[in-house]
């Protein structure tokens, strides 16, 4: 089964400035967005993420590339020719409008007869749950108001593609999560494709059909949020995607050995030679210091999260590793700092990255 | 709060020459509006109050041409110089910046630069030409003259104004299918209103109080109320002259009010 193509980039690249200065912002990168897909973006900040939502929005031309919308070349289009919205990190709504003329000023700039656009609006305010707020100026809201009122804005004339830029940046942590409940809802609700900028790697594995992951002006992994975090296709993106040991050995003849010289269980197909392999903390499992199969190690220390505690151990070989252990009611994992213990792996936990 | 460490303030002297300054600024001010209020006919010998130069100005029909004169050539001149203003106020702020940018913007505030005599006797030259090409002897020359020194007064608030704002919100109306013209007539212009209103009223005071250019300008009977106050003083000074002043120093301090009123609204 193959959906349709709702965005695509291809080979898309941005340069700014000129000469010795040239910063290359976007190196050449091809991706496809599905029509109805919660797609995201992510990545450190100047990693791209913003430049090639700014060029699917129009606001910027690539310096080489195309830009395509289900399968039209779009590259040439100024924004206001794009059935695209966005909805911005300051959300730049119109201090001078109140919030209903705010929701309206797109359909009302297509030239749509005035009853449609009144229609659109309430559907929308009650959409975003904001009806007893119409007539109010946009700086009387509160934050959480005001990205309601953007995101109802940029939905109302009914794009083919909606644009986040990292649109829950400016919350609490609350009205945050609160928030990404609300988009994963009206996504649903509206069944547009939505492009999604952040930073927050939990955000983007939370909400996400795909994701993927940038850096440097690249596309490093495309992939569900399962797929990144379980099968990261390298260091950047296993570090970048939640915490993750790392311990360096080597696999030859099938067999993976810490340089240590442990073996290991994993699935090594299609390594040889020096590899990092990378294992999640809620993936290790601490044992006794005499049990058969275990790697042995040394409480460094551990430290208390509430749901859970973090315990930080090292290897004979020196390397440090996390073990992420769910509490007990009593709130007490019984292991003191300096206790000899053992430890292994999860059955295929460990993944292999090539150097 | 005031900065312990450094405050001007402590400086020595510097009440005493604070207070210098403000009685140098208005004390010439503060006679010529009281002695406007003078019974007697010199504006230096006070002879008890009386209101009688207001009306008696009023009465005069020089002045009232004058007047009338005065306040066309400033709401014309303010107008254009204000829609100029805008303009340009948009080429400078709305566009890539390029190598010859701070030359434009030297150019757009050339009268502020350039001596006020020399732009006078180039206009009466240039105008001199014309009138002889075209016979015309109206108004408009010193309109466009008025026009054309109060670009910058007009250009310097709104260029502020369009600097300060966030450029996300002509963005965000091109993303909602604002086409260039809408964005402005829609978004930019309602947003800039308080600028465009301070830089008219700027203009206005700016054209009213000109003298320099408007007597090299004008022709024969086109006396402006600054041109006219000037050649009643040659002759002989009167109270009638103390009275208009006061008025125009009222009509000032409204608009300069309204004007720092409209700016710092919105910030």
């Amino acid at each position: 089964m193959s959906k349709s193509i709702a965005v695509e980039a291809r080979a898309a690249r941005k340069d700014y400035g000129t000469g010795a200065h040239t910063v290359r912002a976007l190196d050449g990168v091809s991706v496809s967005i599905d029509q109805g897909e919660f797609f995201t973006l992510l990545g450190p900040s100047g990693c791209g993420k913003t430049t090639l939502l700014r060029l699917i929005a129009g606001f910027e031309t690539p310096t080489s590339g195309q830009i395509f919308l289900e399968g039209q070349d779009i590259t040439a289009d100024p924004p206001n020719l794009r059935p695209i919205n966005t909805v911005f990190q300051s959300y730049a709504l119109f201090p001078h409008l109140s919030v209903a003329e705010n929701i309206g000023f797109g359909l009302q700039m297509m030239g749509r007869p005035k009853a449609e656009v009144n229609h659109a609006v309430e559907k929308m305010l009650a959409l975003v749950q904001l009806e007893s707020l119409a007539s109010r100026k946009s700086q009387q809201l509160s934050g959480g108001q005001q990205q309601r009122v953007a995101l109802a804005r940029a939905l109302a004339p009914r794009p083919k593609v909606l644009l986040l830029d990292e649109p829950l940046s400016a919350l609490d942590l609350k009205l945050r999560k609160e928030m990404q409940r609300e988009l994963k809802r009206l996504q649903a609700e509206t069944g547009i494709t939505f492009i999604f900028v952040t930073h927050d790697q939990e955000e983007a594995l939370t909400m996400s059909d795909r994701i993927a992951v940038m850096q440097s002006g690249n596309i490093l992994q495309i992939g569900s949020p399962r797929e990144i975090y379980n099968h990261p296709v390298d260091r950047f993106v296993a570090d970048f995607i939640g915490e993750t040991n790392f311990l360096t050995g080597r696999v030859e003849a099938g067999r993976a050995t810490l340089t240590s010289g442990e073996v290991l269980s994993a699935d090594v197909t299609g390594h040889a030679g020096k590899v990092t392999f990378a294992v999640r903390p809620e993936q290790v499992v601490i044992c006794a210091a005499d049990e058969a199969d275990c790697l042995a190690a040394t409480i460094v220390e551990t430290v208390y999260f509430g749901t859970d505690t973090h315990c930080h151990m090292r290897l004979g070989d020196g390397t440090q590793i996390v073990a992420r252990l769910q509490n007990a009611p009593s709130g007490e994992i019984g292991l003191a700092p300096g206790e000899a213990v053992g430890l292994r792996f999860e059955p295929g936990a460990l993944q292999v990255l090539a150097q | 709060m005031a900065n312990r460490a450094f405050s001007i303030a402590r400086l020595p002297g510097f009440s005493t020459l604070a207070v210098m300054v403000f009685v140098m600024l208005y004390l010439p001010i503060g006679l010529l509006v009281l002695f406007s209020f003078n019974a007697g006919p010199s504006p230096a010998i006070w002879e008890g109050f009386s209101l009688q130069w207001y009306p008696r100005a009023w009465a005069n029909e020089q002045v009232k041409d004058a007047t009338l004169r005065s306040l066309t050539i400033a709401s014309f001149a303010a107008v254009i110089s204000t829609s100029v203003a805008v303009l340009a106020a948009l080429g400078t702020t709305r566009r890539k910046r390029s190598a010859g940018q701070t030359f434009v913007y030297l150019m757009i505030n050339q009268p502020l630069m350039v001596p006020e005599i020399v732009t006078a006797v180039a206009l009466l030259i240039l105008f001199g030409f014309i009138k002889v090409a075209t016979g015309y002897q109206g108004l408009g020359y010193l309109i466009i003259a008025h026009s054309a020194f109060c670009i910058p007064f007009a250009y310097l608030p709104i260029r502020a104004r369009l600097e300060g704002m966030d450029l996300a919100l002509e963005t965000a109306a091109a993303d909602l299918y604002a086409t260039p013209w809408q964005t402005f007539r829609y978004v930019t212009l309602p947003l800039l209103m308080p600028a465009v209103i301070a830089g008219l009223m700027l203009a206005f005071i700016t054209s009213l109080d000109d003298v320099v250019i408007s007597l090299f300008v004008k022709s024969a009977g086109q006396d402006t109320l600054p041109t006219y106050m000037l050649g009643q003083i040659r002759r002989n000074m009167t109270v009638e002259v103390n009275a208009i002043s006061t008025l125009l120093i009222c009509l000032t301090i409204i608009m300069l009010t309204a004007f720092f009123l409209l700016t710092r609204r919105n910030e």
